[in-house]
Order: C-alpha cells, then sequence, then structure tokens
C-alpha cells in the first residue's frame, strides 16, 4: 500500500498505515526524493508507529531514504518506533546510524523546527 | 492443535504474507506481543532470502510441542543454487550481494534454534524454532522448608 505524504509547512510528513512491501519502500523513497523538490521541504517525518516488523530491508531502507534526503538539503526523523519492534531490530544486529529518530510525531516536527532554528543542520 | 500454514514464496509481497501468517499462527499457539515481532522479524529475513538468493521456495509453519513446551517451526526452503559455504553465510556482515549480511545471523539470534542444509546446485532449507518460556508454569512456586 502506497505511503500518503502530506505537506506541512515546510516539512513532509510520510505516515505508513499499515504493513509495507519492499516495493513499497523504494516507491515511499522515490517520491519522497523527488517531493522534498517539489516543495522545497527541510524535514521529512517518516511515522513508523503501525509497522510491527522491521527487518534489513526496511532498515536499510530508511537509511537510504535518509542520505538521499540529506543530499536533496532536507532532514529525516523516524518516529513511533515500538518497543518490541527496536528490540527486535537490536537483537537482529540492525542500526540506523545516521538517521535521527524520535519518540512521535510531535516530537518530530519538534526536533526538525529546533535544528531548522539552530541553524547548523545536524551534530553528525 | 492449529494446522501447518504454507506459504509461496515467489515475490516481496510473499514475505509480507508469510511473517504475517507466522505472527498469527505464533499467537494462537500462546506466544506474547515482543516474541510474535521477534519471529515475525526473523520469518521475513528467510523468506527474503528465498526471493533475493534463490527467486522462489516456500515457508512452512507448524505448532510444535516437546517436554511440555509449546513452540513454533518455520521452515523455510527452495530449490534454488544452495549456500557452498554455511559457516561462512552464517557469518555477521557476510554477503554475496553486498548487503548488510545480516539476515541468517540475526534470523539465529532470535529464534532459539537454527539449522541450514544446503546442497550446491539443489537447494536451501532453513529450519528454525522458537519456544515459550519455557519453565514458567511447570515449576510453579511452592514454599520451602
Ligand atoms: N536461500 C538461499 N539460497 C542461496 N543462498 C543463500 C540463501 N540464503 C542466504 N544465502 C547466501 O548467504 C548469504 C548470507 O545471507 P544473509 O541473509 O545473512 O545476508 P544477505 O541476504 O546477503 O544480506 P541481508 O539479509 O543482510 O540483506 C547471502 O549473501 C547468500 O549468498
Ligand atoms: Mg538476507
Amino acid at each position: 500500500m502506497q505511503v500518503p505524504i502530506l505537506k506541512q509547512g515546510s516539512y513532509l510528513i510520510a505516515s505508513v498505515q499499515a504493513a509495507l512491501t519492499d516495493a513499497d519502500l523504494l516507491d515511499l523513497r522515490d517520491r519522497l526524493a523527488v517531493q522534498v523538490g517539489v516543495y522545497r521541504s527541510r524535514g521529512v517525518v517518516v511515522d513508523v508507529t503501525v509497522l510491527d516488523v522491521m527487518d534489513s530491508f526496511a532498515t536499510r531502507m530508511l537509511r537510504s531514504i535518509a542520505q538521499i534526503l540529506r543530499l536533496r538539503g532536507a532532514e529525516t526523523v523516524i518516529v513511533g518506533m515500538q518497543p518490541d519492534v527496536a528490540f527486535a531490530m537490536v537483537q537482529l544486529g540492525l542500526r540506523l546510524e545516521g538517521v535521527s529518530t524520535a519518540l512521535d510525531l510531535e516530537e518530530g516536527l519538534e526536533l526538525l523546527r529546533r535544528r531548522e532554528k539552530g541553524g547548523s543542520n545536524h551534530g553528525r | 492443535m492449529a494446522a501447518d500454514v504454507r506459504v509461496p514464496i515467489e515475490s516481496d509481497a510473499d514475505i509480507v504474507t508469510a511473517r504475517q501468517q507466522g505472527r498469527a499462527l505464533a499467537a494462537t499457539v500462546g506466544f506474547g506481543n515482543s516474541e510474535l515481532t521477534l519471529i515475525a522479524t526473523a520469518i521475513s529475513e528467510v523468506a527474503r532470502n528465498i526471493v533475493e538468493h534463490a527467486g522462489r521456495g516456500e515457508v512452512i509453519l507448524s505448532p510444535t510441542e516437546a517436554n511440555n513446551s509449546q513452540g513454533i517451526v518455520v521452515v523455510a526452503r527452495d530449490q534454488g543454487p544452495g549456500i557452498p559455504n554455511i559457516e561462512q553465510a552464517l557469518r555477521d556482515g557476510y554477503s554475496t550481494r553486498g548487503s548488510l549480511g545480516l539476515g541468517l545471523p540475526g534470523a539465529r539470534r532470535l529464534m532459539d534454534e537454527f539449522e541450514i542444509a544446503s546442497k550446491v546446485g539443489k537447494g536451501t532449507t532453513v529450519t528454525m524454532k522458537k519456544w515459550i518460556h519455557r519453565n514458567l508454569t511447570e515449576f510453579p512456586l511452592r514454599p520451602r522448608r
């Protein structure tokens, strides 16, 4: 199922609604890469609250989304990772290196705002 | 006991089906939520290996029981190219695809038992099991004297 991408001010919100196939993830990546340009977005929040599995492919895709969007001038924040999912990811050996995370949508947007105000976009 | 479930694996959508069916079956067996996530994640990895490395195959899910413990067996099998060196394939970071190489070693960490049988040119069968926390109900706390 295609992930809807909503525009909110200078940010985009991609809110995952159901389990994602690999093709859905690739599609999300490609559409975000285009839409940050179309809407001149400075930040993107990807909400994964409903995801009950984050396997190696999904993790790799989120990392590549964050890297691609950074090259397009936008920051990415992943929000809503469930505790069980985080636990399984750690056991599997997966890391979301270089990708910002926040507890929920509100926190994610707040993080983006703070970064933009702070001028320098990220401390990594 | 619930019946076995067979999921044919040919495309990325089947990976999602396999892990959802696995989660559903494991739930009827009695696993708790965080274990359901571990099981579903492990199924996702072995099913994806079928799609990526073998093209097609199947995942068979069955409830099991041993020594008064309930569990689930996941068999992922294909008739693809096989794995020449299983020990190497089970190493963290080993991938013939330039990927993370975490699928097999990771799935092994997520489950309680893990076995690979593979023959080059014939195919691969991964068998994994997970048991519901043993002993919790078998040894009720009794006052000692
Ligand atoms: N079903 C299979 N048939 C043939 N070869 C396989 C199969 N499963 C795994 N392999 C081989 O074992 C290697 C390690 O598998 P593993 O799942 O750990 O890593 P990967 O699939 O390469 O990467 P990742 O799963 O992290 O994206 C693979 O690169 C592949 O060479
Ligand atoms: Mg793999």
